[in-house]
Order: structure tokens, then sequence, then C-alpha cells
């Protein structure tokens, strides 16, 4: 149990989630310098549903998304996904080798900005196919089929597959994130803010699309924004962070329609 | 006991260029390449008489194997008679008194650059090759930290996206020079600007072969005997280039790689690059008898 677990309010477990969880996080802490980033944070996600993260900007939920992938080492926590080769490891004691592996296999992430996800330079479907390429495929005729149907899944325009990043719009850029993200289809998808930056209705067309291949797919998603329309669109589950903790967490209509927490009140009546 | 009694006559320079610390170092760092093959080990690359970039990796290496009875070598780009590769080889011999030669057969060291000879290499012969950058990942990664780390890993997943999309955007494999190739089913290495015609060459080769680079400080080698695999998808075989059918003007030699000499009237005609070999050719067929060894490739193929 972390830290923060005595103040954090947690509500009732739906039937969903009685399954055993995709991913387990317990007792996250991490320090930058004198700035506790994370203070203790459990996080659990169970399978086929989307956790929401929200949080002011420097509440951790970025830095504990990093975490979920594998980029930073706490401190001290442990990190379980329900892989049948990693059942009882904890992630964090991987080696940097072990991680990329399993991060190129099972883990699958769209960041903000695409110029950090994707190669600039590349083709489209190159840039999915980097992906396959990491995990060992080698055939040139599938590796085209395999980028081909995977950016036709995230509704990108397929006969625009060999454009570069470059000459797409920043939507586009956010469904070759995604193409890439889920052509290995990972065990957990995790979403950094994915359409911050993006008009409305672009930002509506890219939700349809995670909408439709979490529907589809039944992919386990994370959720990180501070932007709770899009939780609330988006979520079946929520945790508020706040100053490195979690303060508050529940299904997602508890959260928004009945906030216990002072800060998740504050958070949610901001923002209605 | 005075100091003059105490200390070596004056000469100089040390045999073999190189003052016998620096040739220490260099062969254990060999040493220490030929045991990890397709590994970049780090050197302290001397300064020698030649500008960075004219093939100075090589030339320490070659200075480093060098003995009286060595018999040298020099290709430059395919040829032996180039003002490079004449200047190289006079300074071996002034520098260790070892032999010059042209005959790949009768060479010991072979330092090369552009070129792997035609005639097939024996275990007792040692190519050199001159390297202006060793490092395959360069393209796809500029931070050379980062790129350490990712032979570390074995992550060569970007070059084989590069490759990816030469076929995507070209239709085909558009590299020319350097392509890169697993070593020992390990390590991923530019194979210097040789041809792709020969990196097969180095394949279960014979003999010994160094690669090095002066200026970027990085020795590797390839072993006798050692897989060099060129990186080739399932189902787009490796090619080498169209010269099986080329036909050289001077010796009337078919199947080799050859010099293209574009002519007025546009079309061009062809010399086999390896000027050693197109020499002895031209020779024989003039009435000498001299011995040309068996080559790699055979009707222009190589199995």
């Amino acid at each position: 149990m972390g830290a923060a677990d005595q103040n954090t309010i947690t509500r009732q477990k739906p039937r969903l989630m009685l399954a055993e969880p995709m991913l387990t996080m317990r007792g996250i802490v991490r320090n930058f310098g004198d700035v506790q980033a994370l203070r203790g944070v459990d996080v659990t996600v169970y399978p086929g549903e989307v956790l929401g993260i929200v949080g002011e900007s420097g509440s951790g939920k970025s830095t504990l998304l990093r975490m979920m992938n594998l980029e930073d080492t706490p401190e001290a926590g442990s990190y379980h996904l329900s892989l049948p080769d990693h059942q009882d490891s904890n992630l964090f004691s991987l080696d940097r080798f072990q991680r990329r592996m399993l991060r190129a296999r099972h883990i699958g992430i769209v960041y903000q900005n695409p110029h950090i996800g994707l190669l600039m330079g590349h083709t489209s479907s190159g840039n999915v196919a980097e992906r396959l390429l990491v995990a060992g495929n080698r055939n040139f005729a599938e590796l085209r089929e395999r980028a081909r149907l995977s950016l036709a899944a995230s509704e990108f325009p397929v006969e625009r597959m060999d454009a570069t990043p470059r000459e797409l719009s920043g939507g586009m850029q956010q469904r070759v994130q995604l193409a890439k993200a889920i052509a290995l289809e990972p065990a957990v998808l995790l979403l950094d803010e994915p359409t911050t930056g993006l008009d409305v209705s672009v930002q509506a067309l890219v939700l349809d699309t995670l909408k439709r291949l979490q529907r589809d797919r039944a992919i386990t998603m994370v959720l990180v924004s501070h932007d709770l329309g899009v939780i609330r669109t988006m979520a079946d589950r929520v945790v508020v962070m706040r100053r490195g903790e979690v303060v508050e967490q529940g299904l997602a209509d508890q959260i928004f329609q009945d906030p216990q927490h002072p800060y998740t009140q504050q958070l949610v009546h901001a923002k209605l | 006991m005075s100091l003059k009694d105490l200390t070596k006559p004056w000469t100089a320079f040390n045999y073999g260029f190189l003052d016998e610390s620096a040739k220490r170092e260099l062969r254990r760092k060999m040493l220490k390449a030929i045991a990890i093959p397709g590994y970049q080990v780090p050197y302290a690359s001397r300064e020698v008489p030649m500008a960075r970039g004219w093939g100075t990796g090589g030339l320490q290496v070659t200075l480093t194997l060098l003995k009286p009875d060595a018999v040298v070598k020099v290709i430059d780009q395919g040829a032996d008679d180039s003002v490079n590769a004449v200047s190289i080889r006079k300074f071996f011999n002034r520098v260790g008194g070892s032999a010059e030669t042209e005959d790949t057969s009768q060479a010991t060291i072979i330092q090369s650059r552009h070129r792997v000879p035609e005639e097939k290499l024996r275990a007792d012969q040692v190519l050199v090759l001159q390297v202006p950058n060793p490092e395959p990942l360069r393209p796809v990664q500029p931070d050379m930290s980062i790129a350490r780390e990712m032979h570390g890993d074995a992550d060569y997943g970007q070059l084989w996206l590069v490759l990816y999309e030469q076929l995507v955007k070209s239709g085909r494999i558009m590299q020319g020079t350097e392509y890169p190739s697993l070593v020992n089913g390990r390590y991923v290495i530019t194979p210097s600007p040789i041809p792709r015609w020969d990196v097969k060459k180095l394949h279960q080769a014979e003999h010994l072969t160094f690669l090095s680079a002066g200026r970027e400080k990085r020795i590797y080698a390839i072993p006798p005997f050692t897989n060099v695999e060129p990186l080739v998808f399932d189902d787009v075989p490796y090619r080498v280039e169209d010269h099986q059918d080329k036909t050289c003007y001077r010796t009337d030699v078919t199947g080799f790689f050859m010099n293209e000499l574009p002519q007025e009237d546009g079309s061009s005609l062809y010399e086999l690059s390896d000027s050693n070999f197109g020499i002895k050719h031209l020779k024989n067929s003039q009435g000498e008898t001299l011995t040309i060894g068996e080559t790699w490739y055979k009707n222009g193929r190589m199995d």
C-alpha cells in the first residue's frame, strides 16, 4: 500500500474489475532532487477498461505514465503486467534490453507531441513497420500489409501511407502514432494527452477512433489528460492526482457527478 | 657508464614509424576486435604523415602488422597504381623495409579502400580495409552514446527501416556501398565503402579482415570463417551490382566488378575494377604465363 492511501478516497468497484488486473503499480515513489513527483502511488488497471488520470500540471501524471512505459525507474515501488512471461516479476527489475523488448511487444504509447513518437522523415507506413521490425518481423510484404491494416484500423487514409508525418496534419500524425502503438496488439495502450493541441473537431474524430478501437478490440488503455471533457468521454474509471498523490479514484460517473475530495470538487466545478 | 651508453643510437623514427607503445596498444585492440567479431573497439589513433580521411586507420593497422619479410599490396579504388596507393606502399617500404607487390596472391598484407580483390584471399593473408565512417547507425542516430547503447541491445530496427524505406520509395535497395551487415549474428557493421559485390566475399572467408577508421578512432575485425550477412528481408533477396554480363574492353574478361567508362556517344565501356587482376589477364593474353588465383565469383555468380 502506498503512503498516500490513507488520504485517498476509493469508490466501489464495478463488476468488470473483479477480474485479475492487467496492470498493477504499488507504492511508486519518484523524486527529482527535492521535488517529490510521486509519493507512494498505487494504480490498478483492469483488462479492457479505460483508466483516466487527471490532475493539474506537475501532479505527476505524466511521470507515472513514463513509469508505465518503463522509461523511468522509481526510487521505490513495484510494477506488474498480466503477461505470460512476466507474471510474477517486478518489471522495474528488468534491464534496458528486456524493457525495450517488453515495450516493443506489449506496451503501446501515443505521445502528445508526435515528434517524440514518430520518425518525421520516414514514411507513415515505415513508422508503423519499425515497431514490427523491432519485434523481429523480416518479411517486407508482410510488413507492408500489417502496416496498412494498422493504419486503416486507426482510420488513417491508407492511400497516404507512404507520406511522411511532416506532410500530415496534427490529427493524422496522431493516427499514425496510434497505428504504430496498436500494430502489435499491446497488452496496454498508454495515451499521453493524445488530443491536446488539436482543434475540437479533429479532437472528436481522434476520440471516436479511440473509442471504436477500445470497443472492437477491448484494448486496455490508460489515458492521461488535463482535459476533463476528454476523460469524461473516454474513461471507465478515473484517478485524480495532486502533488504526486492519488487523492481520489472511482468510476467516471461517480467522480464527475459526486466528487468527494475537495480538490476533485474544485477540478470538476472549475471545468463545469 | 655514460648516458650515451645507456641510450639507443638516435634514429629518425621507430621501426614501422609508430612508437612501440602505440603498436602495443593497437595489437591489444586488434586482438580484442578479433575476439568480438564486428565490435567497434576504440583506440588512440596516432598522427601519421597523412591527412585524416586518406587511410590513416588502415595505415596504423598495417604499420602494426608490418615485419621486414612482409609483402604489402595497397589498393585504392581497385587500382594499385593510383597516387595514394603508390605513396602508401612506398611509405611501408621506407619505414618497415617490407617488400611491395601489386600481385594479390603474393601479398601477405593487403591494405585497401573501396575493393576486395577478385582473387580469393588465403588464410595466410590479412586484409586491412580503410573505413571513413565505421558507425552503421550514424544515419539513423546522430548521438553516438545512444548508438553504442543500440549496439549493446542489438537494436537495429531503424537500420532495417532504412532498407524498408528504400524499397518503398524506389522498389529496390539503393544502398550502394557500406551495406549494413551482421557479423557473427551479433553486431551490425558497415563494411567500409566496398560495393555490394564485395560484401559477400567477407562471409566465411579464409582470411582475417581488419577494418580501421583513423579519424573516428575505431577498429573492428572479421576473423576467418565468420558469418557476414548483409541485412536482407526474407522475401527480397540480396542483389549485387548488375556486372555479371559486363565484359572488360581491355581483357575480354566477363563476370567481375567493372569500372564504367562513359563515352562521348552516350555509350559506356567497362574495364575490370581490380587493376592487378586485369593486368594478369592482359599479360597472359600477350603470351606470358602468370598464375591467376581462384576467384570468389565464377561466371559472374557467387554461390
